[in-house]
This record gives C-alpha cells, structure tokens and sequence, in this order.
C-alpha cells in the first residue's frame, strides 16, 4: 500500500478540491443549472465534512445520488452519451467522488477524473487563455498527487516538485507533440452536438440576417498573399451563390459541381493561403475569381468552391485568384431561365420601373448592358442610407425599401437590384462572402472578419459572362473603399474593432490577433498536413509510420535521457579542487610515488619532493594550495583556479 | 567482457538473485547502485496508462491540438517522474547499526543506518521487513538510523530478514525497490515459563563446608575491583588514596546463593522447556537481587549479580547446543 493510505490530511485534500474546481469551473456556463447547483453543494458539504471532522456517507447513498444524476443528465438532455451530456455526467460523478475520498485508490480516480474533466474543456475553447487557465489546473492536481505521495512535507515543496516535473515534461511533450502521426478526420462518427454554434454564412438570405452577423467582430477566415493583396475594392471574397427567389428569401436552388474549369482569366495572378475558421458547411472561401483551386476543394458551374466535408475544423488552403476574368459557365438555357424567374405577384412597382428600363434598352444583343446601366445609374442617384439597423419591411420588400424606406443593408441593396434585373429580364443572381479585410501589420496576415460578410449581385451580360454588380458600393462607395465602420453613421451599435477610434486599443488588437494567429497555426492547426511541411524543412519528404514511428521513440528517448543525465549528473560532479588533487595523486602515483592513504597532503608534498627534489617547490607549491582550499580559513576563489592551472601542467619528470 | 561477465552485472541477474534467494547477507556498506534498484509501475501507475489511451483517442477524435498538448504533457511526466521515483531511492547506503537482544515471541529491533551522500533530501523513503513498514524521510548528507522491529521466533542468533527498501515518490505511479540483507545479528533468549523460583540452597547443600560467600550485610575488608561489581560498593575514598580500584566486600548470610542447575530439573522436560525454565528464574533471580549461578551441561556459570551477569546467562541460555557436553 502506498504511504498514507489510509491518512489522507484535510490540508492535502484541500489542494485536490481546488484542483478539480479549476477544472469544472469554465464548464459552469454551459452546463444546466441543476448541476452547477449540485456541484457547488457537494463541494461546500465535503468541505464541511472536512472541517467539522464527520464521517464521509455509506456508498449506497452514493450510488442511489449516482444513478439519480444520471436520470437527470437524461431528462435534461435526451441522451447520456455525447459531448456536453459527457461533461454534466462526469461533473456529477466527479462531485460525488469527493465524499469516497478514503484510500489512496479514491485519490488516484479522483486525480484522473480532474484531467479529464481539465481535457474535455477544450471541447469548447481552444485558446490561449484556456491553455494557460488548464495548464495552471493540471499543475494543481499534479501537486496535489505529490502531496499525497511524498510523505510529510510542506506543500510549497510538494509544488515545487510538480512543477519541476512539469517542465521537464516539456521536452517530451513537444516531441511526442510534433512527431506524433497524425489522421485525418475522425475515428469514428461524432456526435450531433459536436459543433453546435458555430457561426458564418447561412445557405440561405433573407435581409436581416447578415446584419445580425456584423454584429461579430470574430475572425471568419485569414489570408496570406505571396505578394501584395489586391487593393481594397477589389476584396470580394466569394461564398455561397443564391438563385432562387420566393419573394422574401434567396436560395440556392441551382448550384452543382463543375468538373471542367470555364472562365478565362487575364492580368495579375494572386497567390494566397487561407486559413478557415470552422462553420460546419462545406464552402471555402476565396478571392473573385478563383484560377487555381485547392486539392481537396471542387468548383461549382457559379464558381464556389466546396469542401466535400463539412468545414469542422480549422482548415488551410492554398488559392491563386485574378481579378480580371470572363466568367462563362452556368450559363446553360436552363441556367438563364432560373436567373430570371420571380414570384408571379408583389413588387409591382419594381416590375413597372424595370418594364420601363427594358422597354428603353429595346431588344438587342446589347440591350442588357443598357438595362445594367440604367439600374447602375438609378442606385447611385437614390440617395439610399446604409444602416445595420435597418426598418423592418412589409410583404413587398423590394418596392418599400426602394421607393419608401431607402435604407438598408448589403441584402437590401443586393437583393433589390436583383430583382430589377430579373424584372427586366435580365439573368441576375446573389452572391455572398465576405467584402473587404485588414492586413494585421504585426505577422502580415489579413483577417477577415464576420463582420464583413457582404452580398452583391451577378448579372448575365452576354458577352461579358457574368458580371458583378455591387449595389450597395454603388449606393454608400465608402462600403467598399473604406470598409464598414465608414459606412453606418457614426452613433450605430458597432463591434469596437472595426471603429477607428483609439489607436492603442486597435494596436494591442492588432499583436493579440497576430499572437492568436499563431496560435492557430501552429499549435491549433498542427494537422496532418502541418507535420509534413514541418518535417520536410528536416529534409524528410514523405515519411511512412515506421520512420515516424523509429523518429518519435528515439527523439523522446533522447530527450529523457537529456533529463536523466541533467537529474542524475548534478550530484555525481566531483568538486574542482577534489578533482585538481586526485589528478596530482594519480600522476605522482604513476611516476612511481603513491600517496599511502595516511598521509596528509603537506607530508606527501615533504616526502616525495624530496624523492624529486627537481620538482620539489612546484610539489610544494600544489599541496599548500590545495591544504589552504580545503581546511584553510581565507579561501581566495582565485587559487582554486591556479591550483587546476598548476595541476593540469603538472608533469612528475 | 564475456556474456557471463555481462549478464551478472544485469539487473536482470540481481534480481533473479533475490528472487530466487541465491543470496547472502553482506557485510559492511551496503550502496544501493544503479544495477539494484528496480522499478515498474503500480496498479495506480498502470491505470494512469489506461486514461492516458482514452485522453489520446479522444483528442484524436475530436481533433483537439490541446488535447493532444495535454495527454503528452502527463504522458511526459509520468515517464520523467520513473526518474525521479529511481533516483530518490538509487545510491543509498546501508549499514549495519546496533541491535538489541530479545526474547523469543518478542520484536527483536535491528537498528540499520541509512545514509544519503546527496545534497537534496530523499522523500518518503519506505522500509520494509517482512509485514512491518516504516516510512522515514532522509534529510541531505545525513545518516538516519532506522530501527526494524523484526519478530522473534527461534531462540539463538537471528540475523536480519531481507529487507527491501522502497519508495513511490513522487506520483505514486511507479514502484523502485531494492533488495537488501545486512550481516547482523541479534541474540535472541529463550521464551521464559511462568514458574516461580525454585527454593534458595546454601552452599553447605551443595557440598561446599567453608562459608566464604559475600553479602552485603556486614563490613568485611577491601578487596580488589572486579568488573561486575556494582558502583555502590566500590570503595571512593579508598580509591582517591591508592591506585587501584578497589571493592568493599561485606559479609553475607551463606545459602542466599541460587544454583539454576539444569540437572534439577524433571527428566519429562525437554530441551526447550528446559531453557524456558531456567530463563525465567534467571529473570526472576535478577529482579529480586539476588546472586544466582547457572549449570548447564558443558557450561558453568559460577554465581554473580548484575546486568552483566545476567546477560551472560541469558546468552548461555540461548546459545545452548544440546549435543555440547
């Protein structure tokens, strides 16, 4: 058994309760509050039990409130498995073990129901200040271990020695961190609530809601260009394209993959990787228009590029996009019959201003540019508002906010000119994205917030494929040219990133973010394809599992030898001076005068100068420094160097 | 060096020793070297090692970086803390300390000096011996003697169990243990009866027709120090004037004297009932002050007092050989 087995000090346990607390503690804002209530019962009635010193209940009792827990982690959720039913069970029962607290077995499972409890906090929040918080609770359960197994000492001691097996963890952590094989994707299905509020794009537009989104000022996704981004109007980052019209709503209706790759593209080619936040759908982002695009991605006939998988972890890709293209696909009958297709009834005012464009424009094979145009020149001239708090519309949306409201959001804008076009019968369809992003100065990367979400039109224009058209640039230019703080008045609710403000504040932002990019990259989004490029700057290209395998077991055997050799080393290192003198023993020695184990050094020094009277001062000279060193009382740290020095030159004959 | 030569500086061969008992105590500083002290994890180490494969399957599943961070993390420390469990126990060094006799039935103590050369303190160093088990702190450069209470079964010199010398610090997750067998000795006595004293017989009894026995009644001249003298009677101002030390030697009442004669005893008890017998009235004998001899077939013990005396009869008692005439 091992010591105090059955001597488990309140003092002690103490630092196990704080321990455990840490670790549950970030987990109380997402759990029910029946068990953030029992959690904090059980922890105030075994401290108490504690203090005044009671006996701990029977076990029935336990397993009675245990099966209790578990039907209600039932009725709460539905379901006992899962992540967040997971944690409210394992916080249940993690609370209930503290009043089993009996032996040294009752200590260990409690030790590892606190890591567990300190891993499944990462099912949440992977930053970094998560990181440090559950570092710092790992270090207090590990103390409290050592506590507990490291007879009576202080627990500052007790501290210390979890803390200096934690660093030098370190080492093979890292190893074990970066060596480690990793797979792609899960090992088996996960769970419905796995990714449970996450935000972006939806698939669908109804005005409203991007606004909702702008509200956020949490980062969609990051670009890093090769070379200089485009300038800041031309950021049009592409999502998800809307066909479908039912008076309210836009959908996608008519998207499908497209194998064969149709634009023609001219001028400069920007290079750029992305880094993706998770949104738990399957389009990718990239600049307009995409000329290369990523392995893993397929393009669709309206050019998004879908991931297959839903993005539900934070993904990098690399893109190459022109500015300048001629976009030609989707452009079948077919295709061009669903851009023109509207609701049979409402908006009847728009349909009368779009009947009047067309019946200017006439006919011709030019006759949709002159459409185009005219509606170009009817939003610039409109004096239309842009407000994220935009006035709620009745059943005919388009025709209020053009001709009543006239102010809106980038889905009003969008959405109208739409409609117009479509009115008119020219093919026009929606796309959102993101409009815009800001070049963090710190590390170079450009974020892109959720805040930017935008929407803008696509028109069919013949011989120009389709053709962008931004409505709301036409309406408020400084949208798109100075971004969206410039744009909503000066006193609307707004993230306080976006705000220009105070300068300070947005550097600090500017060095977290980059920090937490870092982060990201590195730490987060160390995957499969990370450890490749990682271990290809060591000059190893595509390496099989026995290389990884033979790579992580000797590195990490290696490093524990490191430690070993540090932990071990310090008390075998023999002091100089010691050292200095069984050197001049050894050499006299081999010379052919030994020292008997009785003499002292000055007599040695007395009797073998004068078997070597050539040498004889310099003997002299040795034993008299080495004498002082030792037993003298003034010890000057200069001799001990000039004895090593008289030593190593040393020579008998 | 030949794979003999190898195999026998293996742990592997020390330990194979131990378990087989192909061992014999050893003599003089015992130092826990590297090749002797083994280690492997616990029950508690073992089950660690289950959690650590769930946490990892887990951060796999999830795809948790973090989670990933965390499982290496204690994975690192429970490898690392295998150092610190061997190093808080290696090189260790053991020496034989004092012991003290017992009687048969009783904890005999074995007093072993446990010395750490190192600057640091070891921690929660335990000491076991057969089913006691002693949990000592050793502080830097310090010798702590441990005492073992070892219970006594066989009259006769006993020497010291195998003792292994263990400890769990600092997880608790791994075991490092050494094995060892300082060459001591304690004399244990028989186990005494519960009779009483046999009747007092004088000398005259026995054979003896000149009264020459000391007593402490009356004054009866100086003599000569001997070593069993009790410090009471030894002459101080006498031993100011002369040299020498010398005794005040009383007369006593003759037939105070007891003879503890083995051949006094019934034929129907044994050997060892016999010793039992003759233990206790030696004790017995002592307590009450009195001067007592001790016959045993091939060793005589003449009559005396005190510690001494006692001890030495004691050890008679105990180190008697039947076969010995």
């Amino acid at each position: 058994m091992n010591p105090a087995a059955a001597n488990l000090p309140f003092s002690k346990l103490l630092v196990l309760f704080a321990g455990l607390a840490l670790a549950a503690a970030p987990h109380m804002e997402r759990l029910p509050w029946w068990v953030n209530g029992w959690l904090l019962l059980f922890f105030s009635l075994r401290i108490y039990i504690g203090l005044v010193q009671r006996k701990l209940p029977h076990r029935n009792w336990l397993i009675v409130l245990a099966i209790g827990g578990m039907i209600g982690v039932f009725l709460s959720f539905r379901t006992i498995f899962g992540r967040d039913a997971g944690v409210a069970l394992l916080v249940l029962l993690m609370s209930l073990k503290l009043l089993e607290l009996k032996f040294m077995r009752d200590i260990f499972v409690a030790v590892y129901l606190a890591y567990f409890l300190a891993l499944t906090n990462f099912f949440y929040s992977q930053t970094m200040p998560t990181a440090a918080l559950m570092l710092f609770t790992i270090f207090v359960i590990s103390a409290s271990l050592v506590c507990f197994n490291d007879g009576s000492r202080r627990l500052a001691d007790s501290a210390r020695a979890a803390g200096v097996l934690l660093l030098q963890a370190c080492p093979v952590m890292l190893l074990l961190f970066f060596l480690f094989p990793r797979v792609q994707g899960p090992l088996w299905g996960l769970p419905q609530d796995a990714f449970a509020g996450v935000t972006g794009l939806s698939d669908s537009m109804t005005p409203g809601n991007l606004s909702n989104l702008s509200q956020s000022d949490a980062i969609a996704f990051r670009a890093k260009f090769t070379d200089t981004p485009p300038p800041r109007r031309n950021l049009y980052w592409r999502g998800p394209v809307f066909w479908d019209f039912d008076g309210k709503t836009w959908r996608a209706g008519n998207t499908r993959l497209n194998n064969d790759y149709q634009a023609e593209v001219r001028g400069q080619a920007f290079d750029y990787e992305i880094t993706l936040e998770p949104h738990n759908r399957n389009w990718l982002f990239a600049l307009d228009l995409p000329s290369r695009i990523p392995a893993q991605a397929r393009m669709t006939q309206d050019y998004q590029l879908i991931s297959l998988p839903p993005v539900r972890t934070r993904i990098r890709y690399e893109v190459r996009s022109n500015i300048e293209y001629r976009a030609i696909a989707g452009a079948d009958t077919r295709d061009l019959a669903i851009a023109t297709r509207l609701p049979r009834l409402g908006n009847p005012r728009a349909r009368e201003l779009a009947a009047r464009w067309r019946a200017e424009a006439g006919s011709g094979p030019d006759s949709n540019a002159a459409v185009m145009r005219q509606a170009v020149a009817f939003f610039r001239d409109s004096r239309f508002e842009y407000t994220l708090t935009p006035p709620l519309l009745g059943e005919n949306t388009v025709d209020e906010f053009i001709f009543d409201t006239k102010r809106g959001f980038c889905e009003h804008f969008s959405s109208a000119f739409a409609f117009l076009m479509r009115a008119a019968n020219v093919p026009a369809r929606i796309v959102t994205g993101y409009q815009g992003g800001e070049v963090n100065p710190v590390d170079k990367y450009m974020e892109v917030r959720q805040a930017e979400a935008h929407a803008w039109a696509e028109v069919w224009s013949g011989a120009d494929g389709w053709t962008r058209v931004d409505p709301t640039a036409l309406a408020v230019p400084m949208r798109v040219d100075a971004g969206l703080a410039a744009a909503v008045p000066k006193n609307s609710v707004f993230p306080a990133l976006l705000g220009a403000d105070a300068e300070w504040l947005r550097a600090m932002r500017f060095n977290w973010n980059a920090l937490a990019n870092k982060w990201n990259q590195w730490v987060l989004g160390y995957n499969f394809d990370r450890q490749r490029e990682m271990l290809s700057l060591f000059g190893v290209q595509s390496p099989d599992w026995r290389f990884m395998a033979f790579a992580m077991f000797w590195s990490t055997a290696a490093a524990i030898g490191l430690v070993a050799l540090w932990l071990f080393g310090r008390w075998k290192r023999e002091d100089p001076v010691q050292r200095a003198w069984s050197t001049f023993c050894a050499r006299m020695a081999r010379a052919g005068f030994p020292r008997s184990r009785s003499e002292g050094p000055l007599a040695f020094a007395e009797r073998s100068g004068r078997l070597l009277p050539q040498r004889a001062d310099l003997i002299r000279n040795i034993a008299s420094l080495y004498a002082n060193l030792r037993y003298g009382r003034n010890r000057d740290p200069g001799e001990s160097r000039q004895l090593r020095e008289l030593v190593s030159r040393f020579r008998p004959r | 060096m030949t794979l003999d030569a190898a195999l026998k500086s293996s742990q592997a061969y020390t330990l194979w020793k131990w378990v087989s008992r192909r061992h014999e105590p050893e003599p003089g500083r015992i130092v826990l070297v590297q090749r002797r002290v083994y280690v492997l994890p616990t029950r508690h180490g073992l089950s660690f090692g289950i959690s650590l494969v769930l946490m990892l399957v887990g951060s796999i599943n999830y795809n948790l970086s973090l989670g990933y961070v965390m499982t290496f993390l204690l994975a690192g420390m429970a490898i690392v803390s295998i150092l610190h469990t061997f190093r808080n126990i290696a090189h260790l060094a053991i020496t034989a300390g004092k012991t003290e006799p017992a009687f048969a039935g009783e904890l005999a103590l074995f007093g072993i000096n446990i010395e750490n050369e190192r600057e640091d303190p070891r921690h929660a160093i335990q000491v076991r011996c057969e089913d006691q088990v002693q949990s000592v702190n050793l502080p830097g450069r310090r010798v702590t003697s441990v005492q073992i209470p070892v219970r006594a079964t066989r009259r006769g010199w006993m020497q010291l169990p195998r003792v292994t010398i263990e400890n769990f610090y600092p997880l608790g997750m791994f075991r490092a243990w050494s094995y060892v067998q300082p060459a001591m000795r304690a004399l244990i006595y028989p186990r005494p009866d519960g009779a009483a004293l046999p009747p007092l017989r004088t000398r005259a009894e026995s054979g003896d027709s000149v009264n020459v026995g000391t007593g402490t009644d009356d004054f009866a001249g100086l003599r000569s120090y001997q070593p069993s003298d009790s410090p009471r009677h030894i002459a101080w101002k006498a031993v100011a004037r002369a040299d020498a030390m010398l005794t005040k030697s009383f007369m006593g009442q003759a037939g105070q004297e007891l003879f503890l004669d083995w051949k006094d005893l019934p034929t129907s008890m044994d050997v060892e009932a016999r010793l039992a017998r003759l233990t206790r009235w030696v004790l017995l004998a002592s307590e009450a002050g009195l001067d007592y001899a001790l016959d045993l077939p091939g060793a005589g013990i003449p009559p005396g007092r005190g510690e001494e005396h006692r001890t030495l009869c004691l050890a008679a008692l105990a180190l008697y050989e039947p076969g010995r005439r």
